[in-house]
C-alpha cells in the first residue's frame, strides 16, 4: 500500500525530483502561508505578549510573569476554570453517554429509521446562537412548555438560566440536544460491527443486553474515545452557549460594549474561553488574556496529541500504513 | 420522502432472526418497545423547534402566556421581524461571510488535500499532524494576536478578518478533504500519470470529479460553520452594527425585545431555516461527512 501511494521519482534522476518537489510547493504554498500566518506566528505572539501589558492603544510593555503571577490572585480566573472544568466532566460523559444511547437505539429500529435519524441529527445543524435561545424559550421558568409539563406533575421549574446553580445543566442540555454528529458518528460505528460476532454470542446463549455489553461496546470504543475526546475539546472551547445564555437570561439590550451579563448568573457561566474574551476585549488587558490563551493551548495541545495517538493506533491498525 | 432517501444500504446487518422463537408475541412487543422509544426520541428533539415556531406565529398579547397553540396564526410575524430590525442587511452579511469563505477554502484546500493525500515528499506526516493540531486549537488561543494585526491593518468593523484566512488555510476542510481522497483508488492517479497529465490535472480531472460527494459535504459544512458562527463576527463586527451577521444579530434580538417572544421566536427560526433546507437536499453528504469526520479520522 505505502509503496504504491504517491508518484515518487525514480532515484538519479534530478531534473524530475526538482519538477515534484516543485508541484509539492505549488499545490502546498497557499495553505503553508495560510498556516503560518494565522497559527505559526499568532501561536508565538501570544506567548510574547503573554509577558506584557498592552491595551491595544499604547505599545506594549514588558512586565515579566506579572501576568501569570496576577493568575493565581484572580478569583474569577478561579471561577472559570472552575466552571470550564465542570463541562469537562459533566458534558463529556453526558453527551458521549447520551449519543451513544440514542443510536443504540436508532440502530435497533426496524422501520422508520431515517425520519428518526433526520430527526434527532438536525438541531446540530441549528446555529448555537438559535439553539441556545430555543431551550431559553422552552424551558422559561413563567409558563414556559417544560415549566407547564412539571406543572402537570405538581413539580415547580427550577429557574434555568436565571440560578447559579442551573445554568450549567441548562447548558448542558442545549449541548446534548445538538449532538447529532456524535450520534450519527457512533451509529455508523454500531452498525459497522460484524454480524457473525452477535451471531457467535447468540448462540453462546447472550440476550440483547449482554450482547451490547459484550460485543458492541468493545467493538466501537475507539469511537468512542473519539467521543471523549471530542466533547473535552468543545467543553474547553465553550463560548457562545455560554455568552448568550447569560445575555438572555440577564436580559441585557446590548450584545457588545457591556459586560455585565458575561458569566449571569453570579459568573456561573463565565468559563475560560469567556473569561478570556472579557479581559482581552473588553478590558483590553491583551497581555493578561494572552496569558490566558497560553494555558489554553498547553492544555488543549495535551487533549489533541491524546486524540493523534488514538488515530495512529487506528489507521496502523486498519491500514496497515500511510494513514495520520 | 426523507425516510427513502436515508435508508440505509442493504448490506447493513438487520436482527438475526431466532428460529427457536419465531415470531411469537413476544418478538411483537419487542418491536414495538424499541419503536415507542425510537419514536420517543424524534419527538423530544422534534418539540423545542415545534413550540419555537407555535410561539413565533401567536399574535403579541399571547406570546408572553402559558398557551402552548396560538390563539390566531399571524404568519406575517415572520415578515414584521424585518422591521424591527435590519434583518436584510444582517442576511447579505452572513451570505458574504459564508459564500466567499466557502468559495475561498474550495480553492485553497482541494490542492492541499490532495498534496496530503496523493503526493509523496518529506513531512507529509508532519504536515497532516499540523492540520489537526490546527483544527483543534480554541480560537480564542490565537485571538489576540490575530486581532491585534487586522487591527493595526484598518481592517476590524469589517468581515475581512474572518474571510480571508479561508482562501488560504482552513484545517478542518484540509483534514475531511484529505481522508475523502485517501478512498480514491491511487491507480486512477497513476494511470492519468502514466497517460502524461500532470499532477494538476490529475487533480481537476480524476480526482475532483471523484471526490465531488466529498467535496460536497466539505462545502457544506464550511457554510453552515461560518453561517453559524458567533465568536468570529463578535470578535470583529461587535461594534459595527451594520456589519453584524445573523447569528450576531439573532443574540442582540432577544435581549431588545424581551418581552415579545413572538418576535425573537420568529428570528430564531429563520436563522435555522437554511441548515435545514440544505440537510433536506444533501442528506446523503451530510451524513457522509460527519462519519468520515470520526470513523476513519
Amino acid at each position: 500500500m505505502t509503496t504504491t501511494l504517491g508518484a515518487r521519482p525514480a532515484p538519479g534522476r534530478g531534473r524530475a525530483r526538482a519538477r515534484h518537489r516543485l508541484t509539492v510547493l505549488a499545490f502546498t504554498a497557499p495553505a503553508v502561508l495560510g498556516f503560518v500566518l494565522f497559527f505559526g506566528y499568532p501561536l508565538v505572539a501570544t506567548v510574547v505578549f503573554s509577558f506584557t501589558r498592552y491595551d491595544l492603544i499604547n505599545p506594549p510593555e514588558l512586565t515579566g510573569l506579572a501576568n501569570y503571577e496576577f493568575m493565581f490572585k484572580d478569583p474569577l480566573l478561579v471561577k472559570a476554570i472552575t466552571n470550564t472544568l465542570w463541562f469537562v466532566v459533566v458534558l463529556t460523559l453526558a453527551r458521549t453517554a447520551f449519543a451513544l444511547g440514542v443510536a443504540s437505539v436508532i440502530a435497533r429500529l426496524k422501520s422508520g429509521v431515517g425520519l428518526i435519524r433526520t430527526l434527532c441529527y438536525l438541531p446540530s445543524l441549528a446555529p448555537p446562537v438559535a439553539a441556545t435561545l430555543v431551550f431559553f424559550m422552552v424551558l422559561r421558568p413563567n409558563g414556559g412548555p417544560v415549566d407547564s409539563f412539571l406543572g402537570w406533575f405538581g413539580v415547580d421549574s427550577p429557574l434555568w438560566f436565571s440560578d447559579p446553580a442551573w445554568a450549567k445543566p441548562g447548558i448542558t442540555a442545549i449541548m446534548l440536544w445538538i449532538s447529532g454528529d456524535l450520534m450519527i458518528i457512533i451509529l455508523a460505528a454500531i452498525l459497522d460491527v460484524p454480524q457473525e460476532q452477535y451471531e457467535a454470542a447468540e448462540l453462546d446463549g447472550a440476550g440483547p443486553v449482554r450482547r451490547w455489553w459484550h460485543v458492541t461496546l468493545p467493538t466501537i470504543s475507539p469511537v468512542l474515545l473519539f467521543g471523549v475526546v471530542n466533547s473535552v475539546i468543545l467543553a474547553l472551547q465553550l463560548f457562545t452557549q455560554a455568552v448568550v445564555a447569560g445575555s438572555a437570561g440577564s436580559g441585557a439590550a446590548d450584545a457588545t460594549g457591556s459586560t455585565k451579563y458575561l458569566g449571569f448568573p453570579d459568573n456561573s457561566t463565565l468559563t475560560f474561553p469567556v473569561y478570556l474574551y472579557a479581559q482581552g476585549f473588553r478590558y483590553f488587558d491583551m497581555g493578561y488574556a494572552a496569558a490566558m490563551a497560553t494555558l489554553l493551548f498547553v492544555i488543549s495541545f495535551g487533549v489533541t496529541i491524546l486524540l493523534v495517538q488514538r488515530m495512529r493506533k487506528n489507521s496502523s491498525a486498519e491500514e496497515g500504513g500511510p494513514g495520520a | 420522502m426523507t425516510a427513502t432517501l436515508t435508508k440505509p444500504p442493504s448490506d447493513i446487518p438487520t436482527e438475526p432472526e431466532n428460529p427457536r422463537r419465531g415470531r411469537t408475541k413476544g418478538a411483537f412487543l419487542h418491536w414495538v418497545a424499541t419503536h415507542a422509544l425510537g419514536l420517543a426520541l424524534g419527538l423530544m428533539f422534534a418539540t423545542p423547534v415545534v413550540f419555537v415556531f407555535l410561539t413565533a406565529v401567536m399574535p403579541d398579547d399571547q406570546a408572553f402566556t402559558s398557551d402552548l397553540w396560538p390563539r390566531e396564526w399571524h404568519w406575517e410575524n415572520f415578515v414584521e421581524v424585518f422591521d424591527q430590525a435590519p434583518l436584510f442587511r444582517y442576511l447579505v452579511n452572513s451570505l458574504t461571510y459564508s459564500l466567499l469563505a466557502t468559495g475561498g477554502m474550495l480553492l485553497s484546500s482541494i490542492p492541499a488535500a490532495y498534496a496530503l493525500a496523493k503526493l509523496r515528499w518529506r513531512g507529509r506526516n508532519l504536515a497532516f499532524l499540523l492540520v489537526i493540531g490546527a483544527m483543534m486549537l480554541p480560537p480564542q488561543v490565537v485571538a489576540v494576536p490575530l486581532y491585534d494585526t487586522w487591527s493595526s491593518l484598518g481592517l476590524t468593523g469589517t468581515l475581512w478578518p474572518l474571510i480571508v484566512p479561508y482562501f488560504l488555510f482552513d484545517a478542518f476542510s484540509i483534514f475531511l478533504l484529505r481522508q475523502f481522497m485517501l478512498t480514491i483508488p491511487q491507480s486512477y492517479v497513476d494511470a492519468a500519470r502514466v497517460d502524461g497529465c500532470s499532477e494538476f490535472q490529475a487533480m481537476v480531472r480524476i480526482v475532483v470529479p471523484m471526490a465531488k460527494p466529498g467535496i460536497a459535504a466539505t462545502a457544506l459544512f464550511c457554510f453552515l460553520f461560518t453561517w453559524n458562527d458567533y465568536f468570529g463576527p463578535l470578535l470583529y463586527t461587535g461594534e459595527v452594527k451594520d456589519q453584524w451577521t445573523l447569528s450576531l444579530a439573532l443574540a442582540t434580538f432577544k435581549g431588545m425585545h424581551i418581552v415579545q417572544w413572538n418576535s425573537s421566536m420568529a428570528v430564531t427560526f429563520l436563522t435555522m431555516v437554511p441548515a435545514v433546507v440544505l440537510f433536506v437536499f444533501a442528506q446523503k453528504s451530510f451524513v457522509k461527512g460527519i462519519t468520515f469526520t470520526g470513523v476513519k479520522g
